[in-house]
């Protein structure tokens, strides 16, 4: 079963990613893509209706932090990295 | 209008929890630092950076679910919601999608026409995003993420509402819940209550429920209730004039009275959930559900019946006390030192109202204690100070939890009980309104306020006008 | 002496009884640096001064008595995906091509702590995203056996730095074989950890449900020594595992102790060989010398027999459904809001974070988010991202019946021994189906080491795989011991050179 992705997904599965693809690259995505996809596809040789998704490969849980503050003022920290910032603030291209 | 419609109306209201740190690290949830000084790596998205869950949160939200009757779920998951915004660190926000902590709950609200269920479909726990400040003058955004990862439940309720009326209602009631448990402070101007309204019309007697919208942007009870009124006068226009309504997500512009649609091409609304592998499941035994259970507090209902029966002041007061749950522990904490209740809740009643309102303050934000209105109450009782001047002295004591014992004997201004001084001004007034005094004489009692007035003014207040009165009269006869 | 060809736990040795110092150790590496880096390009940052001020540090430590680690004084080249204190991390990328970050990842403040010394960090596949390090924005690796082959990947810096002789030991990370692969063609030990036992915190995440951070070293020694310093439970990972706190009736198997399981031993040892791995696309040689290291456990007394596993042709398509899912997810943040890379030009928010991303990342990083938003957006989402969760529950319960039945279980690394420079990535396919032997142990969490067992005709390494059960280390670490003793200490390139 060949997988055929259209026009529209690709350009959707874009804004989803985030990504700005050339025409050439978007055809070539397609391409990788549609032929993943037949490739996974080979999944659907096994029954699994009574098999639960495992995202958690082992039984750990429960895993907590106390509500104890244990962190100071990190604005340095995430300014040290800051493509663009001012007044200890990080710069967006306005939002509304 | 020729049919009759029904607006249909569920809420999606958000809670910031009360927790002293954020949900998935260990910064620090106060208001008022200095731009992204409550930061770490965790909750600015730094790589590598990993969330460890906050336990504090689930107990909260366990709790919040039990008062509202719902069903704690056993074996929960967080769920990544992906979207890409700057207020969004990681351009995903840690939620509960496939399995919510709380489902199939309740909460009884009153209307007009009695008692009535509002079904609660799921309460789920999230964290908050950061706060965008826009500058005009360059076009750019500024990001803090002071708000990043603060704890939120989400409490979605089922579409069970009619009206403006019944949404204000189950906010209040959510609202008195959650600060009766301590959970949220649950303040809508301040954000940390939010509302999202989705809001349908139908003909009057339909089954189906028609087309909804999502209202966000809701910061007061009267912007809901606004937003309510013009929603659905909107969509019932629309289906009166032949058109129909398109389900979308709506900003409710408070100022112009109006909404508009929020829809860009790059907000494809597809989240992408799927289970954050960053966390592991939160496994609810019994005893943790019952321990949460034993703690939870005295609710308003309950609350109201005991102040009834232990303090025997009347229901108008009653009303008032437990409409928060600061007052009420204020109220019951005043009343263990000082026990006359009447008194006590004349003081919080009256005075603290008034100056609340005048100060536009909420209830929890009374900062005296309970010790400091005892004390002013018991200089009162024992006539250390008059009425007049326990006000003036509330006040001071309502800015800063001021000591009134000090203060009053600091600023001097203890009742005068010296009779000879008290004498004195007595006889000096006298002789200073020989036309009032003759007046008293021929039988116009009325005047005698007139000089007990100048006789407190003479004693700077300080002084018990009844005794004043008195003396006023033996001189006088 | 030569410094350089000595194992981590040999000169820790040295450096201990004050025959070599921690600096000259450094200087050892730092020369083999000067005089190959040009050659194979195993580094990113090389950080000399640091290095050298750490040194001096650490020698005073030693000096004190304060330091006492097998580790102390000892040079390790970290894998770029690993964040360091103002050491320059860039997963490889352009997207982070100026990225210093401000904290250490737990994994590297462990070896700090035991005071080893950061060189510097080594090359990768972008985001870890490849199996030949040909993805890496700052140029391909080169395999220190044969310049024109890959070293592997995405830990290739890491495998082909120790292989030259630049550092003594390295750290890699291993989503779906990165570690063990890179490892075998460059002909070291390599060991991927049970899924929670090194920390995560502070490693750029890939596939966060896959990753593990795990030691890359000259002989299974060092690779004990080394899993025991960086192990143990972290409370700042939620997925990092107590192993105390388990209540294991396993008689002393899934303890810590990593060293005190390099004991030679496998007797009475039931080793398993899935049938379903011996299959058409294994290379001749390669299969011989698995077979060949099959039949060496044999004669040290373990008892070898083949099995089936099953579902062994399905856990290429569940792990990269999988990995693309939660890579896309985990590479959202890279958006030139926070740090890293950020476009030149845009209009507005939404033409800043497309033309970012779009010039930050490499094409098989853009493939692999691109399939990964895909499998998981509305529609698509039960029909290939639940279903590979699926797949990955049945591919567990698989391993979870060999292990009822066999202590071990031994298989390839790779079908083949390291490709040609520039032969892979013209299949993507292809080249995930190289990884058909270590994903699954990533999807079901389990530990699996790497050691070399042979060469092709070529002069290529290649390197047998075994696979334990969770938490199983030790077993894992005593049965290649027993191997790496009985089939005699394994070459390092350049005197394989030498002795031609």
């Amino acid at each position: 079963m060949a997988n055929v992705i259209c026009d529209e997904t690709m350009e959707s599965v874009a804004i989803l990613a985030k990504l700005a693809l050339s025409e050439e690259e978007k055809e070539q995505a397609r391409k990788d893509m549609e032929r993943m996809l037949d490739y996974i596809d080979k999944l659907n040789e096994l029954d699994t209706t009574d098999v639960e998704p495992m995202s958690h490969v082992f039984p750990v849980s429960n895993c907590f932090r106390e509500d104890i503050v244990s962190n100071g003022d990190g604005s340095a920290s995430l300014m040290a990295n800051a493509p663009e910032k001012r007044e200890n603030q990080l710069v967006v291209p306005k939002t509304i | 209008m020729s049919r009759q419609y029904e607006t249909v109306i569920g809420l999606e209201v958000h809670v910031e929890l009360a927790t002293k740190t954020k949900i998935f690290c260990g910064c620090s949830t106060s208001f008022g630092g200095a731009p992204n000084t409550h930061t770490c790596p965790v909750c600015t998205g730094m790589p590598g950076s990993l969330p460890v869950l906050n336990r504090q949160v689930v107990e909260y939200a366990m709790a919040v679910g039990i008062a509202a009757n719902c069903e704690i779920t056993r074996c929960l998951k967080f769920d990544r919601k992906n979207y890409f915004y700057p207020d969004n660190p990681q351009n995903y926000q840690i939620s509960q999608l496939y399995l919510p902590i709380c489902r199939n709950g309740y909460v009884e609200i009153e209307t007009p026409e009695g008692i009535k269920q509002v079904r609660i479909h799921e309460i789920h726990m999230e964290e908050d995003a950061g706060k965008l400040v826009h500058d005009d003058w360059s076009d750019t955004s500024l990001v803090d993420y002071n708000r990043s990862g603060v704890p939120l439940i989400e409490i979605v309720s089922e579409p069970d509402m009619r009206s403006a009326q019944e949404v204000i209602a189950y906010l209040e009631k959510l609202r008195l819940l959650i600060q009766y448990l301590g959970a949220s402070d649950c303040k809508l101007q301040e954000g940390s209550m939010r509302a999202d309204v989705n809001l349908s019309v139908r003909e009057a007697g339909a089954e189906a429920y028609g087309t909804r919208t999502e209202m966000k942007n809701l910061n007061s009870f009267r912007a809901i209730t606004r937003a309510i009124e013009g929603e659905s006068a909107r969509q019932i226009e629309l289906l009166e004039s032949g058109r129909s309504v398109v389900q979308e997500t709506r900003k409710w512009d408070d100022g112009k009275e109006m909404s508009y649609a929020m829809r860009s091409k790059e907000d494809a609304q597809d989240y992408r959930y799927f289970p954050d592998p960053d966390l592991v499941p939160v496994i609810i035994s019994e005893a943790w559900i019952e321990k949460v259970r034993a703690s939870q507090p005295e609710f308003r209902t309950e609350k109201m019946e005991r102040y009834k029966k232990e303090y025997g002041i009347p229901d108008y007061d009653i009303g008032i006390l437990t409409q928060s749950k600061h007052m009420a522990d204020l109220f019951e904490e005043t009343v263990a030192i000082c026990p006359l209740p009447k008194k006590v809740s004349n003081w919080l009643m009256v005075e603290t109202m008034r100056l609340l309102k005048e100060k536009n303050m909420d209830a929890q934000d009374i900062r005296y204690s309970a010790g400091n209105l005892a004390k002013l109450i018991q200089m009162v009782e024992d006539k250390e100070i008059n009425g007049t001047i326990a006000k003036e002295v509330f006040e001071v004591m309502f800015e800063q939890d001021t000591d009134p014992e000090i203060y009053v004997e600091e600023h001097g201004l203890k009742t005068v009980t010296d009779e000879n001084a008290l004498n004195r001004a007595v006889e000096d007034v006298i002789a200073a309104n020989p036309q009032t005094v003759e007046e008293y004489r021929n039988g116009k009692e009325k005047v005698l306020g007139f000089l007990v007035g100048q006789t407190m003014k003479v004693m700077k207040g300080q002084a018990d006008p009844a005794l004043v009165n008195r003396l006023l009269k033996e001189k006088l006869s | 002496m030569d410094i350089w060809k000595l194992s981590a736990v040999e000169l820790g040795k040295k450096i201990k009884e004050k025959e070599v110092t921690v600096s000259e150790a450094l200087e050892a590496a730092l020369l083999q640096i000067e005089e190959k880096e040009a050659d194979y390009n195993c580094y990113i940052t090389v950080d000399r001064a640091a290095a050298r001020e750490r040194a001096q540090k650490v020698q005073k430590r030693i000096d004190s008595g304060e330091l006492t680690s097998a580790l102390a004084g000892v040079p390790v080249a970290v894998k770029d995906n690993m964040c360091t204190q103002g050491l320059l991390t860039t997963c490889g990328s352009k997207m982070l091509e100026n990225f210093v970050p401000t904290y250490s990842a737990e994994a590297v403040n462990r070896l700090e702590a035991a005071g080893a010394v950061i060189i510097g960090k080594t090359n990768m596949d972008e985001f870890a995203m490849g199996s030949t390090t040909e993805t890496s924005a700052y140029g391909a690796t080169k395999n220190p056996w044969k310049k024109e082959h890959v070293p592997g990947g995405s830990s290739g810096g890491s495998a082909a730095a120790v292989a030259a002789g630049e550092c003594f030991f390295a750290l890699g990370s291993d989503t779906g074989g990165s570690i063990r692969q890179p490892a075998s063609f460059c002909g070291i030990v390599g060991m991927k950890p049970t899924y929670g036992t090194v920390s995560r915190y502070g490693l750029i995440a890939y596939g966060s449900s896959l990753d593990q951070i795990g030691p890359m070293s000259r002989d299974v020694t060092d690779c004990a020594v080394i899993l025991e310093t960086i192990a143990g439970c972290d409370k700042k990972d939620s997925t990092s595992i107590d192993r105390k706190a388990l209540s294991m009736n396993d008689s002393g198997w899934t303890g810590m102790d990593f060293s005190a399981a390099l004991r030679e031993d496998v007797r009475g040892m039931r080793i398993g060989i899935p049938r379903d791995y011996f299959t058409d696309g294994l290379d001749d040689e390669v299969k011989a010398s698995v077979l060949g290291a099959a039949k060496t456990f044999e004669e040290c007394g373990a008892r070898v027999e083949e099995f089936d596993l099953s579902f062994v042709d399905y856990a290429v398509p569940a792990y990269y459904t999988i990995a693309a899912a939660e890579a896309s997810s985990n590479l959202e943040r890279f958006d030139g809001v926070k740090y890293g890379y950020r476009t030149a030009g845009y209009e507005d928010l939404h033409s800043m974070y497309r033309k970012t991303r779009s010039e930050g990342f490499g094409t098989e990083v853009k493939r692999r988010i691109m399939l990964g938003s895909f499998v998981l957006s509305s529609g698509y989402y039960d029909a290939y991202y639940l279903k590979a969760l699926r797949v990955k529950a049945l591919i567990k319960k698989a391993f979870d019946r060999a292990f009822e039945t066999y202590d071990l279980i031994l298989a390839p690394t790779a079908p083949t021994a390291a490709p040609r420079l520039g032969s892979s990535l013209s299949d993507p396919i292809q080249m995930y189906l190289s990884d058909v032997y270590t994903i699954s142990v990533n999807l079901a969490g389990l530990p699996g080491i790497t050691v070399p067992c042979g060469m092709t005709q070529a002069g290529l390494p290649v390197g047998v795989q075994l696979i334990g059960n969770c938490f199983m280390e030790k077993k894992l670490i005593q049965a290649a011991y027993t191997y790496e003793r009985a089939a005699g200490k394994f070459p390092v390139p350049s005197e394989r050179r030498g002795a031609k």
